[in-house]
């Protein structure tokens, strides 16, 4: 037995692309039940959404900005949570021991998990806006008017730049908390909680009025919904997203290169 | 080849892995024996990067884990077989290791035919999976990329006796063909039967190693009488110091002529004599066990 030739480990091969890493985390996300449906959940809530407005809004308000509104507000909820799950699932069903011994670089595995649920993002809005635009046609035809289509290319582009946002700090509580439940609980105190305390201090406290467009994210992203931002609320995105986005992905990115894998 | 040098892992001011040095040679299967919480899984997820380590080093062929390029090509690793996503199918989990590291999907089909995985059962959701199955479909994972060095946690756990005589057979037609193996067990039969060479560790230090021929050959004889403790006293009027083994049984470092005449001498009449044939490893590892067991042990019998 101790004949048996030495083996060498080959340190010149090719390591592991970040294009396939890519395409590996994109899988991930549909080939579980649960994923698939999440995904699904994409185009069934902006169906719904649509029928929702056609049967309840008034016939003269109907236009495609109401469409692309009434279907922004679920995704602000669903496409986070796909980006928490993409990263949180590998400790909470602890496929991690797979994922990062096949790939020893926790870095480009973040990235590509950043990436694909980026490009899922933008995919599941572009899918949205087109059933969106489906609704306003059919609505507007049921109703008898003419569909107005108000919504400037720019504000399309916008929306789906406060998507992919919201995904971002879906994405960072991710990474910080590394825990599904635990992660989207997260979320909602981020997206509902938060607002409502803040906006109490904001209502009391005239200094934190003044202050607050510049540290709450939340409030400082509407414009990006609503026509789009001027000058001063493209900075307000860049001050509050310092403190909620850039900051805690940095500390959490850090956290899961350090962690322990178990 | 892995090396493991001065390993040292420690949690606040717990020592989980505590100086622990050795070698897996290529054409060998290295068993890493201890009961649970010794150590075996916290080295095993520092080998491969998973873990870092407090001080010391562990290289594979002398590379640092993370510096091995698409790494399940070269050194496949099974470090819990439980650890899969549970609504993916079997084959689903392969088709994205084979993905990430570049390879067919052909070579999917052939592991699973492999590890006896079949194409209905691989096509089912690994919550449905039992633990043998997974325990398959882990170590066709960890074969997926045809690597020469394979570490195995607890490979055989869950296994039926069938299923552990597989992967006997697996791992020693792995080995003939030069593969270096590392695998751990908490079951020192399991040991015995897969393994060429033994590592045996203990509250994070290594307590012995040797080929299983060393580590299993012990001089000495197991002696078991209708009234133990009769015999017990006619061993001590012999001069034989002697040690309760296995229900009622007791062994000594006396040659079983030996004890046969001190017992004969005595009157003693005696149920079972018979060299003590790796008992010392099993009490060994019983003592080591007994320190982190709940209840109270009932060793089985000692020749094993």
């Amino acid at each position: 037995m101790s004949t048996a030739a030495p083996i060498t480990i080959d340190t010149a091969r090719p390591g592991v692309p970040l294009g396939r890493l890519i395409k590996v985390e994109l899988r991930k996300m549909f080939n579980t039940r649960s994923g698939f449906w999440l995904m699904l959940s994409i185009a069934i809530v902006a169906a719904i959404a649509t029928v929702a407005i056609i049967i309840f809004a008034d016939g003269d308000d109907l236009s495609f900005g109401l469409f692309a509104q009434g279907i922004g507000i679920p995704m602000a909820i669903v496409l986070p949570v796909i980006a928490i799950l993409s990263v949180t699932s590998e400790w909470s069903q602890r496929t991690g021991l797979i994922t990062f011994t096949l790939v020893p670089h926790r870095g480009s595995i973040i990235a590509a998990k950043a990436i694909a649920a980026i490009i899922v993002g933008i995919a599941g809005m572009l899918i949205a806006y087109a059933i969106g635009a489906l609704g306003n046609i059919g609505g507007s035809a049921i109703a008898g008017v003419d569909p107005v289509w108000d919504t400037s290319l720019v504000n399309l582009v916008t929306i789906i730049l406060a998507n992919v946002l919201g995904l971002l700090i879906g994405f960072t509580l991710g990474v910080l908390i590394r825990n599904s439940a635990g992660a989207i609980v997260g979320y909602f105190v981020y997206s509902f909680v938060i607002p409502s305390i803040l906006g109490f201090l904001a209502f009391s406290q005239d200094w934190f009025e003044k202050l607050q467009p510049w540290i709450d994210f939340n409030d400082a992203t509407l414009p990006l919904f609503d026509g789009g931002p001027s000058g001063e609320e493209w900075a307000q995105i860049g001050t509050s997203g310092l403190i909620w986005l850039v900051i805690p992905m940095t500390f959490g990115i850090w956290a899961v290169l350090k962690s322990e894998v178990k | 080849m892995i090396t493991v040098d001065r390993l040292t892992k420690t949690y606040g001011g717990y020592r989980a892995v505590d100086d622990v040095s050795f070698e897996c040679r290529p054409g060998a299967v290295t068993g890493f024996l201890g009961p649970n919480g010794a150590g075996k899984s916290t080295t095993m997820r520092i080998i491969a990067g998973l873990t870092p380590a407090t001080s010391g080093s562990a290289l594979v062929s002398g590379v640092n884990y993370p510096d091995i390029p698409n790494p399940g090509t070269q050194i496949g690793v099974l470090l819990d077989a439980s650890a899969q996503h549970a609504g993916r199918t079997g084959r689903e989990i392969l088709a994205l290791s084979a993905l990430t590291m570049g390879l067919p999907m052909s070579r999917v089909d052939e592991m699973l035919q492999l590890v006896s995985l079949t194409p209905s059962e691989s096509k089912r959701r690994v919550k449905n999976y039992s633990l043998g199955m997974r325990q398959r479909l882990g170590i066709a994972n960890a074969l997926l990329g045809d690597p020469k060095i394979l570490i195995l946690d607890e490979p055989a756990n869950g296994l039926d006796p069938a299923g552990i005589h597989w992967m006997r057979g697996l791992l020693r037609e792995y080995a003939n063909r030069g593969g270096t193996v590392l695998l751990s067990s908490h079951l020192l039969h399991e040991i015995e039967v897969i393994a060429d060479e033994i590592i045996v560790i203990g509250n994070g230090k290594i307590v012995a190693e040797g080929t299983k021929a060393e580590l299993l050959q012990t001089a000495g004889t197991f002696v078991k009488a209708g009234d133990p403790s009769a015999l017990a006293n006619a061993l001590t009027s012999a001069g034989l110091t002697s040690a309760p083994s296995g229900d009622g049984g007791l062994r000594t470092e006396a040659d079983p002529a030996t004890v046969g005449k001190a017992a004969a001498a005595a009157g003693v009449a005696l149920v079972e004599l018979r060299p003590a044939e790796g008992a010392g490893l099993e009490e060994m590892f019983l003592q080591l066990t007994a320190e982190t067991q709940r209840e109270t042990i009932t060793p089985e019998g000692a020749g094993a």
